[in-house]
């Protein structure tokens, strides 16, 4: 078993300096917060499933997304696996929501 | 902070398992191996490797404050008094 | 600042709008994610405003209330370490969803860092949500074997007889930082003792700001 890609203390790829920019929060970063804590107060899912996601989420894509990117990829694939949504729901449901926004 | 009925307590001499298996693990990688001291029973706590997969997380589990000398957990650590410390469920240590 | 009109109708609940076309694949699918579980009753809106209300309450200034407490009231600051949720209750400040956190106190000998090496663990109930470096790759990978090269980047250079301990949050536990009460603050009234208390000093990798002189003493 190789460690896995969540687990970094002490390693040597991520030796370099750290980035103390901060960003304010988006808009979609707050709602991706929100509606995971919903779902915990609602008993819906719970954090260490979610951790499970991230932690079995393909490495190069853990790495390569947002911090909240992955938040929403944890969730989606838990409610998935709880059969609360579905995938292809979920890709019908951006598609409605980009036209409403006017996407070209 | 509830009492831990657990087998150890503050200023016993425990090991890290060296285990590597599939699953939601809380122990880090780094840690697992390495031998250091209960500081402090935290009580009791749903196990985290349960829970992930949608168990109930029982029973649960006492965890630990433990603590590592700096020097021991990574070689090249400078000569200091620094110290590490984590929080580790009782299935992942042993008497040392 | 956008003038999309279209984001105005998605961002009713809080009011920044953002260019909703230039979003990313995933943050487009949280809108979608919060639709269905709307439809479906999973959750309601409530639930959601519920959430952003009380984050939104969270911030560093709750850790500072508590640290500047602990260093005007010795009886607190026992209490404070002592049972940490009581202390919070005492200051209006609810930590109940909390597992469990724990106080660290430094002192002229001992210097406490906090990180979460697997994620990102943080007394949010507390101070808020995290900052961005400290879930980055770097904070969490270095942190544990090179914490006095964090705290130099940081501007904080404990001497050789420092004994600098790290904590790895790694389950129920979380952990705050008491940070040192500055030199020359003796005549600051609480208020102002709570200003000189950062959030990055609450996470252990600086100190508290020091005194300001000249500023205004309530003696």
């Amino acid at each position: 078993m190789p460690r896995g890609h969540h687990d970094i203390g002490g390693t040597t790829r991520d030796a370099g300096p750290i980035n103390r920019a901060e960003h304010q929060l988006e808009d979609w970063e707050i709602v991706a917060d929100a509606v995971n804590q919903a779902l915990g107060a609602r008993g819906i899912k719970r954090t260490d499933e979610l951790r499970r996601a991230r932690e079995q989420m393909d490495s190069e894509l853990y790495r390569s997304l947002s911090y909240y990117e992955r938040w929403i990829a944890s969730m989606e694939s838990i409610l998935i696996e709880k059969k609360i949504l579905t995938h292809e729901e979920i890709d019908r449901k951006v598609a409605e929501i980009e036209k409403k926004w006017g996407e070209p | 902070m509830s009492e831990s009925s657990g087998r150890f307590k503050p200023g016993d001499r425990v090991r890290v398992r060296a285990e590597d298996r599939p699953g939601h693990i809380r122990t880090p990688f780094y840690i697992r191996g390495k031998t250091g001291w209960v500081e402090r029973a935290h009580g009791e706590f749903r196990n985290p490797e349960s829970l992930a997969f949608g168990g109930d997380g029982l029973p649960k589990r006492p965890l630990y404050l433990v603590g590592f000398h700096q020097r021991e957990v990574w070689e090249k650590y400078a000569a200091t008094k620094d110290k590490l410390f984590i929080d580790i469920y009782e299935h992942w240590l042993d008497p040392a | 600042m956008s003038v999309d009109p279209s984001a105005k109708q998605t961002d009713e609940e809080h009011g920044h709008p953002h260019p909703r076309h230039e979003l990313s694949y995933h943050a487009k699918r949280i809108y979608a994610i919060r639709e269905l579980l709307l439809e479906k009753n999973v959750i309601t809106r409530e639930d959601i405003q519920t959430q952003i209300d009380y984050q939104e309450a969270r911030s560093p200034a709750n850790g500072a209330k508590l640290v500047a407490r602990a260093w005007t009231d010795p009886k607190f600051k026992a209490r404070l370490i002592a049972d940490p949720k009581a202390a919070c209750a005492e200051m209006g400040i609810d930590a109940t969803s909390l597992n469990e956190f724990v106080v660290l106190e430094n002192t002229e000998k001992v210097r406490h860092m906090v990180v979460c090496t697997l994620c990102s663990c943080y007394p949010r109930p507390i101070l808020g949500r995290p900052p961005d470096w400290y879930k980055s790759f770097n904070y969490r990978a270095r942190a544990v074997n090179d914490p006095r090269g964090v705290m130099r980047e940081f501007g904080l250079e404990p001497g050789p007889d420092v004994e600098v301990r790290v904590h790895d949050s790694t389950a129920d536990i979380r952990y705050l930082v008491l940070p040192l009460r500055p030199a020359g603050t003796e005549t600051l009234s609480e208020q102002d003792l709570a200003k000189l208390v950062t959030r990055d000093s609450m996470i252990g990798v600086v100190d508290a700001l020091p005194a300001v002189p000249g500023s205004k003493k309530t003696s």
